[in-house]
């Protein structure tokens, strides 16, 4: 679905990312960590199409299109979903009237009727339900004063109505209480099919006990410098990111 | 341009003879050859070079004559979904036989009036252009709220303009609101042509005890027009006035609106969105003047500036002495679309009481680029996500505008402007 080819990315010209490969099949769940600066949500946000990033090099296919070539809302469009590490707030739009939009341009691209009033209120309580979110909260401007833990189940619903096939979890679960975490992934969770797939952006090992990766993958200094499957992140949670760091730094200095 | 300099510019038109209000006439000669027109020196002019290019743009100065307007042409200028009273002036001219829907209204020319006080409320000593329409307008109108009326439908002032080049259209308005009446006015102008006209405005508005009244403007004027404005308002005891003021277009405009605040408990609101492209030039001039313990202003502007467009804000807040328990509040926001595009604003409060609540607060930015991405992530066209993004920040404004069908067709025009030329 997705293969990232020695991807290269800068921001301002400064290299953040110097090198990914990473191949992501439907129906798996890959799990990208790594320590503060790693390059991790610059990796999110390439993939996403945001324009201060520069591609300097390396190629990223999806779904056998050229994904850097594309528009971020045809990025959407396609089926790539980035639930934002920091959702942001727009005072005066309407949570209700922005998913409309957004649910109707992209099925309009998908070759897929708009939908009316009617249905897409029905489709609406339906997938708020996932999330356990409150139809209150969507009648208000788009994250304006939500709570973190609101923002974060915001962007759970909103990938449950554009309904995506690679979404990507940017640090989704940094600065959630445990009740708003489970409610989190498990909306994430029950999205899950054999036909999509999800990345899941994070710097703790905790939110892998809700969703299981099928693989990890440790990113530092712009590099994948180690993918294993679920039990590296166990190693991680022990020993933290030194001995990795460590290991790489000093493969570096030889 | 032309040989024409500030002192000659006006003086064959000022010879003219006008019919009635020999006094204010006068005075309104005397006091605009007294202050003259406006240079950038002048503080109240600086980032409005409005002389310059009335010099550029207007060669010969005459009134412009009432001309023939059609009951289609009225039709077809009401604005979509408007129901109530309409009055329309041609030239600034008011044409009695085209009102619509206007049996139960007092209102006359100015002209069979001459016992009003022109010039007592907007007072020409304060602006030149004021004293200049005081000099010189023509064909006014007169209207009348009586004591209790309570007009429910709106009431439109529907101006066509089809000047010739370098023409000067003055229009002039009296309105009494009587004590606890209830009234809205819509003013709307249909250009009739494209060539340079200068239109210098004068609106009086006397407010009565508990009176509450609404004034709300789209100013769409020709590309080429130059415009000056002037709207003051007194008010009495437990009155309310609110004006809310869209301006799309034009050459060069200038806005002055002064509200008195004469009664304890009135309250003035001032509304405004400026969305400017090409190279217009607004500018909002407005001032609060709280005489009396007790008053509340409320102040709220908005501009998006795309192009080379220019827009200027000035807001006064003057509470007096006297005035004590005062509650003003101003803000004013503004988007830069181009690297072209300037704002100067400017809040000025003058505060001499020491017991007043006062905030203001100005903002010049560009459009968020992190909001434009979420929307654009969320699968919305980029143009889209703009207007959408627009609209949030402009809309607000639009809430204060209480005729549901009037706001409904602001709302559109504002997204129609939103949507295509930004």
């Amino acid at each position: 679905m997705l293969t990232i080819k020695n991807l290269h990315a800068s921001i301002e010209g400064t290299p953040i990312l110097r090198g990914i490969n990473l191949e992501v099949k439907a129906g798996e769940v890959h799990a990208i960590m790594g320590p503060n600066g790693s390059g991790k949500s610059t990796l999110a946000s390439v993939l996403a199409g945001r324009e201060e990033y520069e591609v300097t090099e390396g190629e990223v296919s999806f779904k056998g299109k050229d994904l850097l070539d594309l528009a971020p809302e045809d990025r959407a469009r396609e089926g790539v979903f980035l639930a934002f590490q920091y959702p942001v707030e727009i005072p005066g739009v309407s949570s209700t009237n922005f998913l409309r939009t957004a649910v109707n341009q992209v099925r309009e691209y998908r070759g897929l009727e708009a939908l009316d009033a009617v249905k897409f209120l029905t489709m609406m309580k339906e997938k708020m339900k996932l999330v356990e979110i409150d139809q209150k909260l969507l009648s208000r401007s788009l994250n304006e004063g939500f709570s973190g833990g609101e923002k974060k189940r915001n962007e759970i619903f909103q990938m449950a109505m554009l309904e995506p096939t690679l979404s990507i979890l940017d640090e989704t679960d940094s600065g959630l209480d445990i009740d708003a975490l489970r409610i989190v992934s498990n909306g994430v969770n029950q999205l899950k099919s054999k036909d999509n797939a999800t990345i899941v952006v994070t710097h703790y090992q905790r939110l892998l006990d809700y969703i299981v990766p099928d693989y990890v993958h440790v990113l530092y200094k712009g590099k994948i410098v180690k993918s294993g499957t679920k039990e590296l992140a166990l190693e991680l949670e022990e020993k933290g990111y030194d001995w990795i760091k460590e290991a790489v730094d000093s493969e570096a200095t030889v | 341009m032309s040989t024409l300099t500030k002192q000659n510019l006006f003086e064959g038109f000022l010879e003219t003879s006008f019919a009635g209000f020999e006094r204010a006439r006068e005075e309104g000669k005397a006091s605009f050859l007294k202050q003259g027109l406006p240079t950038l020196k002048s503080e109240e002019y600086k980032f409005t070079a409005i002389t310059k290019k009335l010099e550029q743009s207007i060669t010969s100065f005459q009134s412009a004559q009432p001309f023939a307007v059609s009951q289609e042409e009225v039709k077809a200028g009401i604005p979509t979904g408007f129901e109530g009273t309409v009055l329309v002036f041609a030239n600034g001219h008011f044409i009695p036989e085209l009102a619509i829907d206007a049996a139960e209204l007092t209102f006359s020319e100015l002209s069979e009036k001459p016992e009003t006080a022109v010039g007592s409320i907007a007072r020409a000593d304060k602006d030149p252009f004021a004293a200049l329409n005081q000099s010189s307008f023509y064909g006014g109108i007169f209207i009348q709220i009586p004591k209790k009326a309570v007009v429910v439908k709106p009431i439109l002032l529907l101006s066509f303009n089809k000047a010739n080049e370098g023409q000067l259209i003055q229009p002039r308005v009296w309105i009494e609101a009587g004590d606890f009446s209830e009234v809205t006015f819509i003013t709307h102008t249909i250009n009739k042509s494209e060539t340079p006209y200068f239109v210098n405005k004068v609106v009086e508005i006397k407010g009565g005890v508990n009176s509450q009244i609404r004034y709300y403007r789209v100013q769409n004027e020709g590309k080429n027009a130059i415009e000056a404005s002037t709207l003051e308002t007194n008010l009495l005891q437990d009155s309310r006035f609110t004006s809310v003021n869209i301006s799309l277009s034009g050459e060069m405009v200038r806005n002055n609106l002064n509200l008195n605040l004469l009664g304890s408990n009135s309250e003035g609101n001032m509304y405004g969105i400026y969305l400017l492209n090409g190279k217009t030039h607004v500018d909002n001039h407005t001032n609060v003047d709280h005489t009396i313990p007790h008053a509340e202003s409320n102040e709220l502007y908005k501009g998006i500036l795309a192009d080379q467009s220019r827009g200027v804000f000035n807001g006064k807040i003057f509470v007096r002495q006297d005035a004590q328990k005062t509650n003003a509040f101003q803000q004013n926001n503004n988007i830069l679309l181009s690297e072209d595009a300037i704002v100067n604003t400017k809040p000025q409060l003058e505060i001499w009481a020491d017991d007043v609540k006062c905030s203001h607060g100005c903002t010049t930015g560009q459009l968020d680029e992190e909001a434009l991405f979420y929307l654009q992530a969320r699968g919305i066209d980029k143009t889209q996500a703009k207007g959408l993004l627009l609209f949030a920040f402009a809309g607000e404004v639009l809430e204060h505008i209480h005729d549901e069908s009037f706001k409904n067709y602001c709302t559109d025009l504002v997204q129609e402007r939103l949507g295509s030329k930004f």
